[in-house]
């Protein structure tokens, strides 16, 4: 496929590339590519100047910070996820890295290219709000950061604006996580997916449901404490109808409503019986 | 090479199965499209050109990676492993022999990114399980359905 023309930059660090961000409308950050490359084929996306991300070694890689602390650089890949030694002190992030796609997307695709895309269908965002992320944005302004409640706004939109870029995810410390999916054939795309994190309390984030990760926070506060299979069960009850799904080829709202409560439950179990 | 003034073609060196190139590329083409009409490597395939089939898997930098999902410009600097990298003078690798032997292909049109998925596979993981080998080649699709004889053959050339 021919693309629209684009213009290209390949910056040598941060600063210059939110400079370059921000000078240029339509520019946008390329990371891996395996979102963006194909929606500009589509002309779903025409940005003018693409930021190359790739020679950011600042970006890329884990740290763990103790306790199951992690910081995340936006530019690690799936696959890194999968493998990177760091990654194992929250094993679910390999576990949820193993599912996206196949070998040669998680070869490319990165963190931040998942979660900043925000596709609703996609792994990350639901994962990342029940572990409580914060999100490092660096603009024009210096920066800031985000939490995970506040970083998703839309399909495809996140706190992250024109002009700025996701420089670091943080994962406070914990360990009992847990992730359930129905999904369109093995590891496909998403039909309705859940995250849980325990860390005192429960917190549960549905994806696949609205534009952005859905926090079950009726069945966190029915949870409180009391990780007891029938008390999540019962804490679970409800959770579909305060859901506004969508209808589509897959399935019907009314089915993901049910299927959302089933992966909830699931999800905080296995956040459970992890440790 | 860092660049600061946003270009609409660039001129990029890169290594390819070997061989040091220079060229002068656009920022929208795309790395298959650079393989097989510039440099004239037609064994990298277009599949369904959306980053589904697998058909344009190339290595990249040491990574497996669908060459439609790619810019050329991004390559500058890169070094790269086509399907044309494989069979040597003529010879096949016992991994394209055991694709023959196996009946591993029958129209052919996605046996070239199989191929680089399963040596990708068996770089990394020299005796690979039933399961790794099908998880291995997940991200191609074999439009005749031949999956079968392709798992046996990357298990043949494993052991």
């Amino acid at each position: 496929m021919l693309l629209r023309e684009v213009q290209y930059l390949r910056p040598p660090t941060i600063e210059q590339a939110v400079r370059l961000l921000s000078q240029h409308d339509g520019a946008r950050p390329l990371a891996g590519g395996q979102t963006l490359i194909n929606v500009m084929k589509a002309r779903a996306a025409a940005p003018d100047v693409l930021v190359d991300l790739q020679d950011l070694d600042d970006l890329r890689g884990i740290t763990e910070t103790g306790q199951g602390g992690l910081e995340i650089g936006p530019m690690t890949t799936y696959t890194q996820l999968l493998m990177d030694e760091a990654a194992g002190a929250r094993t679910i992030l390999g576990e949820v890295a193993a599912m996206i796609a196949d070998v040669q997307v998680r070869n490319r695709g990165t963190v931040g290219g998942n979660v900043c895309s925000n596709d609703p269908t996609n792994h990350l965002p639901p994962l990342l709000v029940a572990m409580n992320a914060e999100f490092t944005i660096v603009g024009p302004n210096g920066e800031r950061t985000v939490s995970a409640d506040e970083f998703f706004l839309g399909v495809y939109m996140t706190a992250a604006g024109p002009g700025e870029l996701l420089t670091k995810i943080t994962i406070p410390p914990g360990g009992q996580d847990g992730f359930a999916a129905v999904t369109i054939g093995k590891d496909g795309t998403g039909i309705v997916t859940a995250a849980a994190s325990l860390n005192g309390g429960a917190r549960v984030a549905i994806g696949c449901v609205g534009a952005t990760p859905v926090r079950a926070t009726e069945m966190e506060r029915r949870i409180g404490g009391d990780f007891s299979d029938d008390n999540v069960r019962a804490a679970a009850e409800g959770l579909g109808d305060a859901l506004d799904p969508p209808s589509d080829v897959h399935a019907s709202a009314e089915y993901r409503r049910h299927v959302a409560e089933v992966l909830a439950v699931r999800a905080v179990l296995q956040a459970k019986a992890r440790r | 090479m860092p660049q600061m003034d946003p270009v609409t073609s660039k001129r990029i060196t890169a290594t390819i199965n070997g061989e040091e190139i220079e060229y002068d590329v656009e920022a929208r083409r795309l790395l298959v499209h650079f393989l097989r009409d510039d440099l004239d490597l037609t064994g990298t395939h277009v599949g369904c050109d959306t980053g589904n089939c697998g058909a344009c898997s190339i290595v990249f930098n040491g990574m497996l990676a669908k060459s439609c999902m790619l810019l050329a410009i991004q390559a500058d600097g890169a070094t790269i492993e086509t399907i044309e990298s494989l069979s040597q003078n003529g010879e096949l690798t016992p991994l394209q022999q055991s694709f023959s032997d196996h009946h591993a292909l029958q129209c052919g049109y996605c046996t070239p990114g199989m191929l680089m998925s399963a040596k990708y596979l068996l770089d990394n993981n020299p005796s690979p399980s039933d399961d790794e080998i099908r998880k291995a080649i997940q991200g191609n699709i074999c439009r005749c359905t031949g999956y079968v004889n392709i798992v046996e053959a990357i298990k043949a050339a494993a052991k």
